[in-house]
């Protein structure tokens, strides 16, 4: 799915959700909402022409549920039963889904879900639409609730004529929310930008100079176009002269915003590659054993998110929290097995583990496949973690990706605790130093080697909770991370955990920084033979293992 | 690298290298026989398919004896090895594809069909000089090996060994698995080349090219065997031995380590592409999934199956696994993953010396 679809998906979640909250039990509601139901019905099966009347009517009943209505009908998200003719709207109709999840019209609540076969979408016209774009932002206009008039002034900002700029004159007056009313100043500015007074038109410039919305942008750039004849959009130099210094103020924010952003992006992509490579990098440093099947034990996680959604579908928001400990559970113990079954009997022979473990990997696949299909599997993102948090008008942040860098950063957090101040940390850290040596104080290598080897699978089924949140579920999931993983490791230092925090950074960052110029594969090919470089410079990678284990290897 | 005399006369009083020069050579005749000559009526007539089949073994083997003389001998595990591989068959792909001429889908007289979609108008630089055979025979060589000398001078170099080395090479896989799925790089994006219609002037389709093809398969693999044999044998190959027992020890011994596990790694690359080269006609398409890192891990599993560091096994493996793989993914599709990845665990566990390890236990049994 693209981003641009991505992000209209999560907007009209949100939307859904306002109008959720919003739609508390009153005392009116039954009586409106049994009119609403019946206009409702009435809508599916009217003709186009009938049904621009029904909205109409809809309007007037001032019932919480219009606005999402209207909506899920602008996004095409209404559809009717065929079995018993009655509308529901639909939560998402993403390609990828085999059930669709149905929503009572009136409650917005969970009405269970249906195939897509056995629904017909309520569909409209161009007509139609055109009426819901401009009859749905001046219903919200008037929304108590200021999220919602913001987010319809926004959408008007995009594409101002008379009729908006006259509703948001009127609306400016008894705006009460700081923001809204800001947004509607420049909306009005920008209005103001076509008036034939000059000084009106400087104001407006000087109103429009600090405001980041890319639509302002646009407007004061058209303002200094130079026509073939010599003559300006703009007649007034000292208009022109304003706006220009607008611009470059503007200009200036925008960069840095973008800066920002890049940062962001490639801390979140970084957060992922160190979580996937945290797990990696203790069995190596620990054990010297390469595992192959990391990326499946990631997959492992990813599938047990899904499971875990299964098996709680009334309580998918938590179910992610619930999520994390099961597949650290899972992982954990899958990697107990694999070795206590086959990697002990390998020790000393890193290359042969590596292989062994890669046939653990293709077996670990298939059982997927075979148990789960071939398919990607739906793994619901919980509303509070789905959404953006808008910054300003050019800047926002998905939550998904923010809990990512959150998440990585406490499992990193908690490994240190575990490895300085528990007992079995001490231990790994004895024998990871000198293996012999802590057996002859007592440490039961053996047992530490199965726990090490745990905690990192069970690391990386945690990695697996987080990536089921950003990325499709599929038996290939851990093979496209195992690649990326092992360079972080490389680049960081094998063994060392402060490394592979750093490398997985720096690897995101500097991905997101070259993405834009070289295109996502050019992109990750350069990241790639820069490591191959990098490891000219410094052979085991920014931060060395040191003492008996760095050798032997 | 000189040529030890020693090496010759031990080469040849080796039972087991003549055994499998004889077998290989009863190959070479016999199959073009069963296919060519026996009537199709026959119980032992072979069909053109398994002709086919049996010629894309052997490239394969070569493709293990490439890896077992780096990884057996020298402890180099490349988890790259069908990189090169891929490389050769690339190279000679284009001269098959210039071979096409005008008679491709849209007809033009000199642009392979797949920059005729793209709007192209003339031939990348790259590609000139393919018309020609000898041109492409070089390229098969050369192209591989440069990029093993340059990847391996840089890693050799700074001491990149190991399972630093063994990732390091399945990144650079995985970096060319990238660009060559591109369109814009001009080698045909993610469907590669096919369609090809003949090789020096003979159709790919008679069966005669086949079993000329299996022949010349057959020939590279004795030439590379004897080859390969021939390093092992001699001085320089007990230096390189030295290397994978002891890397310190032989550098501080005086002996340039690097040099040699360059020089090994380029012939071996070279190795691959041969087996590359091959590979195409008798397949008849090329595409970026060679590249794929699980292609080249596969690679290693051959030798282990055959058991590394005897070359022979090494062939044997490739031919052994490639056989189950063709009857897996025919028989039981399913099953061929769980059969795969237990050999990977089964063999590294219980056989690390592979089935020719089995051999001295047979031979004390008798």
């Amino acid at each position: 799915m693209s981003k641009a679809a991505k992000f209209s998906e999560w907007r009209s979640i949100w939307l859904l959700l306002a109008v959720f909250f919003l739609g508390f039990p009153g005392p009116a509601r039954a009586q409106t909402d049994d009119a609403f139901r019946i206009l409702v019905a009435e809508f599916s099966n009217a003709n186009f022409r009938e049904k621009r009347v029904v909205i109409e009517r809809l309007l007037d009943t001032g019932h919480p549920g219009v606005r999402g209505f209207l909506t899920a009908l602008l996004d095409s998200r209404l559809f009717v039963r065929d079995r018993d003719q009655q509308p529901f709207i639909v939560e998402s109709t993403d390609d990828g889904l085999s059930e669709f999840t149905l929503l009572d019209p009136a409650s917005l609540a969970g009405a269970g879900s249906a195939q897509p076969g056995q629904l017909s979408r309520v569909i409209t016209n161009n007509q139609l639409r055109r009426f819901l774009r401009t009859v749905i932002p001046r219903f919200s206009l008037s929304s108590p609730d200021a999220g919602i008039r913001l987010d319809a002034v926004q959408q008007m900002l995009r594409s101002l004529d008379a009729a908006a700029i006259e509703l948001l004159r009127d609306r400016a007056d008894e705006e009460t929310d700081e923001r809204v009313s800001y947004e509607i100043d420049t909306a009005l500015a920008l209005a103001a930008l076509d008036e034939s007074d000059p000084r009106r038109r400087l104001s407006a410039v000087a109103t429009l100079a600090d405001r980041l919305h890319p639509e302002v942008f646009n407007r004061l750039s058209v303002l200094l176009y130079q026509a073939e004849d010599g003559s300006f959009v703009e007649p007034s130099s000292d208009v022109r002269r304003a706006a220009g210094e607008a611009l470059i103020s503007i200009g200036r924010a925008r960069t840095f915003y973008g800066i920002i952003e890049t940062a962001f992006f490639g801390l979140s992509l970084g957060s992922v590659l160190a979580l996937a490579a945290i797990g990696l990098t203790v069995t190596f440093g620990v054990m010297g054993v390469i595992n192959m099947a990391h990326g499946e034990l990631i997959m492992l996680g990813a599938y047990t998110t899904y499971a875990v959604q299964l098996a709680m579908p009334e309580h998918i928001s938590i179910s992610v929290l619930v999520a994390i400990p099961a597949a650290f559970i899972v992982a954990g113990l899958a990697g107990v097995l694999i070795e206590r079954t086959i990697v002990r009997f390998l020790y000393g022979r890193p290359l042969d583990t590596l292989l062994a473990t890669f046939g653990v990997s293709l077996v670990l696949q298939q059982l997927v496949r075979s148990v789960f299909s071939a398919n990607n599997r739906p793994v619901v993102t919980p509303t509070w973690m789905s959404g953006t948090l808008q910054i300003n008008e050019i800047f926002s942040l998905t939550y998904n990706r923010l809990y990512i860098v959150l998440l990585a950063l406490m499992v990193f957090g908690a490994l240190m605790a575990v490895l300085e101040h528990t007992r079995i940390g001490l231990e790994i850290r004895a024998v990871s130093q000198n293996r012999l040596m802590a057996r002859a104080m007592g440490v039961r290598s053996e047992w530490v080697d199965a726990m090490t080897f745990g905690l990192g699978s069970g690391i990386a089924g945690v990695a697996g909770v987080a990536l089921s949140q950003i990325g499709n579920v599929g038996p290939n999931l851990g093979q496209s991370y195992i690649i990326d993983s092992f360079m972080v490791v490389v680049f960081g230092g094998v063994g060392n955990i402060w490394g592979t925090l750093i490398g997985g950074m720096t690897l995101g960052i500097a991905n997101k920084i070259l993405e834009p110029f070289a295109g996502a594969v050019l992109g990750k090919i350069f990241v790639l033979v820069a490591v191959i470089l990098f490891i000219q410079r410094r052979p085991r990678g920014l931060f060395p293992q040191t003492g008996r284990a760095a050798e032997g290897m | 690298m000189k040529i030890d005399k020693r090496a010759i006369t031990a080469f040849f009083s080796d039972r087991t290298s003549l055994g499998f020069l004889a077998l290989l050579g009863s190959v070479g005749i016999l199959v073009p026989i069963l296919n060519l000559a026996v009537p199709e009526s026959s119980p032992v007539h072979l069909s053109s398919y398994v002709v086919g089949l049996i010629g894309k073994y052997l490239c394969y083997a070569i493709l293990a004896i490439a890896v077992d003389l780096i990884w057996g001998f020298c402890g180099i595990l490349s988890l790259g090895h069908a990189v090169f591989f891929a490389l050769g068959a690339y190279a000679m792909g284009m001269y098959l594809m210039r071979q096409i001429g005008d008679r491709g889908v849209y007809g033009h007289a000199v642009l392979p069909d797949f920059m005729v979609f793209l709007n192209w108008d003339e031939l990348p630089w790259f590609w000139y000089g393919f018309d020609r055979f000898w041109f492409a025979l070089i390229m098969v060589v050369f192209v591989p090996a440069a990029l093993a000398g340059l990847f391996g001078w840089l890693a050799f170099r700074s001491r990149v060994t190991g399972v630093y080395f063994s990732i390091m090479t399945q990144a650079l896989s995985y970096a060319l698995l990238l660009a060559f799925f591109r369109n814009d790089m001009g080698f045909g994006g993610n469907n590669g080349f096919t369609d090809f219609k003949e090789l020096l002037g003979f159709d790919l389709q008679l069966d005669g090219m086949r079993s000329a093809l299996l022949v010349a398969t057959t020939v590279a693999l004795a030439a590379s065997y004897g080859a390969c044999r021939m390093i092992v044998g001699s001085r320089a190959g007990r230096v390189i031995r030295s290397i994978r027992d002891a890397e310190s020890r032989t550098r501080f011994l005086g002996y340039q380590v690097e040099s040699y596990k360059l020089w090994l790694f380029v012939f071996s690359a070279m190795l691959a592409g041969v087996a590359g080269a091959l590979y195409v006609p008798q397949v008849g398409i090329i595409n970026p999934s060679e590249f794929s890192p699980i292609k080249s891990i596969e690679v290693v599993i051959w030798v282990l199956v055959g058991g590394r560091g005897t070359l022979y096994g090494a062939a044997v493996g490739a031919i052994l696994v490639n056989y189950l793989k063709t009857f897996f993914t025919a028989a039981l599709p399913e099953l061929w993953l769980y059969a795969l990845g237990a050999i990977f665990i089964g063999v590294t566990v219980l056989l690390p010396r592979g089935l020719a390890g089995l051999l001295p236990a047979l031979k004390r049994v008798k």
